[in-house]
């Protein structure tokens, strides 16, 4: 991602209400030209209706919507620059493929010998050469959607909008799709804006997720960012797993940190947080970045050591959950404190799900740099 | 294997005797009585009591009595004009209750189907009184002569039209039609290449339901014809008033065929469940 880029979409103080419901609430944000951008949030945050107002299927109770350096509060959705990919495809079921890609083009008046120079074009993109006679009935759930995206892209819009593209397919397939869609928005070098409820989705694809919750935007940063520098307790619990403790700040200058959590114990961060001294705060910590170790401490507490003042970033309990996934073991820990903590750890050999078991007393620690301290 | 028959699984319905004779029975309760009318149309006697003998003269004769083929061609027309009007406001019907919503939408919704409800006899009359008290011309050529029937039917068959549309249109993705609109389509041509292609074997189904309602229609056609017009169903009744002759039988299976042919297109073209649905 260049940061020259010009943005494409502004939204400015967007609020939309249904009634006494308020589905967007004073959302401005700007998607960049080029960029694969994903609105990410649970079902009922108000995503849907933020690319609804895009498309203009919705309009703004307040706010505007700037496409292009032009304002959409006038314009309906058949005469915006942008094209939509919708959650049901919405592949017209009585036209052929070939129709139904080439049907923006009709609608629009562009010749017959280019209708079918363009169509193919774009069938050869989504990889549904050969198909150009096929019913929708008579294909599976991607390949329509391959249509829809072929029906979109064909209109060579400045913004492609897709709701929830992969939700439907299954499990392979949309691991595969996911990465086609990318593939297939640096050839194009269309925007694409996704909105998806699938975190795993949403930092696959994306250069740039805002998260949605409650109509607000949460944080709007890169994947990379969002997983590691969550800027509060939704974005962190919301995007991948976490251990979320409560603490005070005790420590705070520019290059350390440290909190006293009741549940977890001393954690010591190598860097500052800015956060007033004596707060309330909370500290996350991911699964996989905290160590297991055998009873017998000496090992932990020298590992944890070696980035951080005694006692600090270490932590002792029982092992009351343990579920095997294959590449990794997740176990529930009870912590002596009471608390639960998840730990996940990489089975990099075939017998490491057999170092611990049900009810193993074990020690932990985590590195410096891994709590995450949120204000909020 | 041993002799002895496989194991009847529970849904195996028509291997089970009993299940299979109650079937039979119910078919001969309701068709019977046709069978025999359209066998009859063959008989060569005057009387229609004994089989005399096959023969296809009273289908000539009906179709050589003029006032019959009046008749006919009179019903004819009326089913044609009426099944084109109550399409087109039958249809509007069900795609206004079904887009939009708006203040007293299901008093609306139910005064539409009430020619549904409504005893027959009833509606006959308050045409009646309606048309003697606007006192609609009877003298007007043909086929405005017509007009009164006509009307009449318009009202008992758009109903179906509405209920049959209405009920193709609950199926209907809605984001189909925002789709053509995002790919540039105005409301008319979204309407025209993707809602109406949806609800086109409704329209069909409705339509032929409203022909063949009209066609074969005795109670509110005999109310609302004047003196002079005469509907197949009505001339047959006045047959039937001297006696059943085996032209009335002839003219009969004549109509019924009609209306069969008419309906087994009507449930080929919407898929026999599209029908189920509606009711």
């Amino acid at each position: 991602m260049t940061e020259t880029k010009q943005p494409i979409i502004q939204i400015r103080n967007v609020s939309k209400r249904f009634g006494k419901v308020t589905a967007v609430d004073n959302v401005s944000l700007d998607i960049l030209a080029g960029e694969f951008f994903v609105l990410l949030g649970p079902s009922g945050c108000g995503k849907t209706t933020l690319l609804r107002m895009i498309a203009g299927f919705e309009m703004p109770t307040e706010g505007q919507i700037i496409i292009d350096g032009q304002d959409m509060s006038l314009v309906p959705p058949n005469k915006r620059p942008v094209n939509m990919v919708f959650q049901s495809y919405a592949v017209f079921p009585h036209m052929n493929v070939t129709d139904n890609v080439g049907y923006g083009l009709r609608i629009a008046g562009v010749g017959k010998a280019e209708i079918r120079e363009r169509v193919q074009e774009a069938l050869e993109l989504v990889k549904l050469g050969g198909f150009e006679d096929r019913m929708p009935d008579q294909m599976s759930g991607g390949q329509r959607q391959r249509v829809a995206l072929a029906r979109s892209l064909v209109m060579r819009p400045k913004v492609l909008l897709l709701d929830e593209p992969l939700s439907a397919l299954d499990a392979k397939l949309r691991a595969q799709m996911q990465f086609e869609l990318s593939e297939l928005q640096e050839k194009v070098g269309i925007t694409f804006v996704t909105v998806t409820h699938d975190q795993d989705e949403a930092l696959s694809m994306a250069c740039r997720i805002a998260v949605v919750n409650k109509g607000e935007i949460a944080q709007l940063a890169p994947p990379s960012d969002l997983y590691e520098y969550p800027a509060n307790r939704f974005v962190a619990d919301f995007v991948g797993s976490v251990n979320i403790f409560e603490g005070k700040l005790t420590l705070d200058e520019p290059d350390r940190a440290a909190v006293e959590c009741p549940g977890l114990g001393k954690v010591y961060l190598n860097h500052g947080v800015t956060g007033p001294h004596g707060a309330d705060v909370w500290v996350a910590l991911r699964p996989e970045k905290i160590y297991l170790h055998v009873p017998g401490e000496g090992k932990a507490i020298r590992a944890a050591a070696q980035d951080a003042p005694e006692g600090h970033n270490l932590a002792r309990g029982t092992i009351k959950g343990m579920s095997y996934l294959g590449d990794i073991t997740l176990y529930e820990i009870q912590l002596e404190g009471g608390q639960m903590i998840r730990v996940s750890r990489p089975n990099l050999s075939r017998h490491d799900q057999e170092d611990f078991t049900w009810d193993d007393k074990v020690s932990m620690h985590w590195r410096a740099d891994s709590p995450v301290v949120l204000l909020s | 294997m041993f002799g002895r028959s496989a194991p009847i699984a529970p849904l195996e319905y028509t291997r089970k005797l009993w299940m299979r004779s109650w079937v039979g029975l119910t078919l001969l309760f309701l068709y019977a009585p046709l069978l025999v009318l359209m066998i009859f149309s063959f008989n060569d006697s005057k009387r229609n009591v004994v089989w005399k003998g096959f023969t296809l003269k009273y289908y000539e004769k009906a179709l050589n009595n003029d006032s019959l083929v009046e008749a006919m061609v009179n019903s004819l027309t009326i089913a044609f004009l009426a099944t084109i009007v109550s399409l087109v406001i039958g249809a509007l019907a069900a795609v206004m209750l079904w887009r939009f919503r708006f203040p007293l939408k299901g008093l609306v919704e139910g005064t539409i189907s009430l020619p549904i409800i409504v005893p027959e006899i009833c509606l006959g009359v308050a045409f009646l009184i309606f048309f003697a008290k606007v006192d609609w011309p009877t003298d007007l050529a043909w086929p405005l002569n017509l007009s009164a029937i006509t009307i009449a039917h318009i009202t008992f068959c758009f109903p179906f039209v509405a209920m049959v549309v209405r009920a193709r249109l609950a199926s209907f993705n809605k984001e189909e039609e925002e789709a053509a609109k995002d790919l540039g389509a105005t409301e008319w041509q979204a309407f025209r290449d993707v809602l109406l292609p949806h609800i086109k074997p409704g329209l069909i189904a409705g339509a032929l339901l409203a022909f063949t309602l009209s066609l074969d229609d005795f109670v509110i056609t005999f109310f609302t014809s004047g003196p002079d017009t005469i509907t197949f169903p009505v001339k047959v009744y006045s047959m039937v008033r001297f006696s059943v002759t085996p032209e009335v039988n002839a003219a009969s299976t004549i109509l019924i065929v009609l209306t069969v042919i008419l309906t087994f297109i009507a449930l080929k073209l919407q898929g026999v469940k599209g029908i189920a649905q509606t009711h």
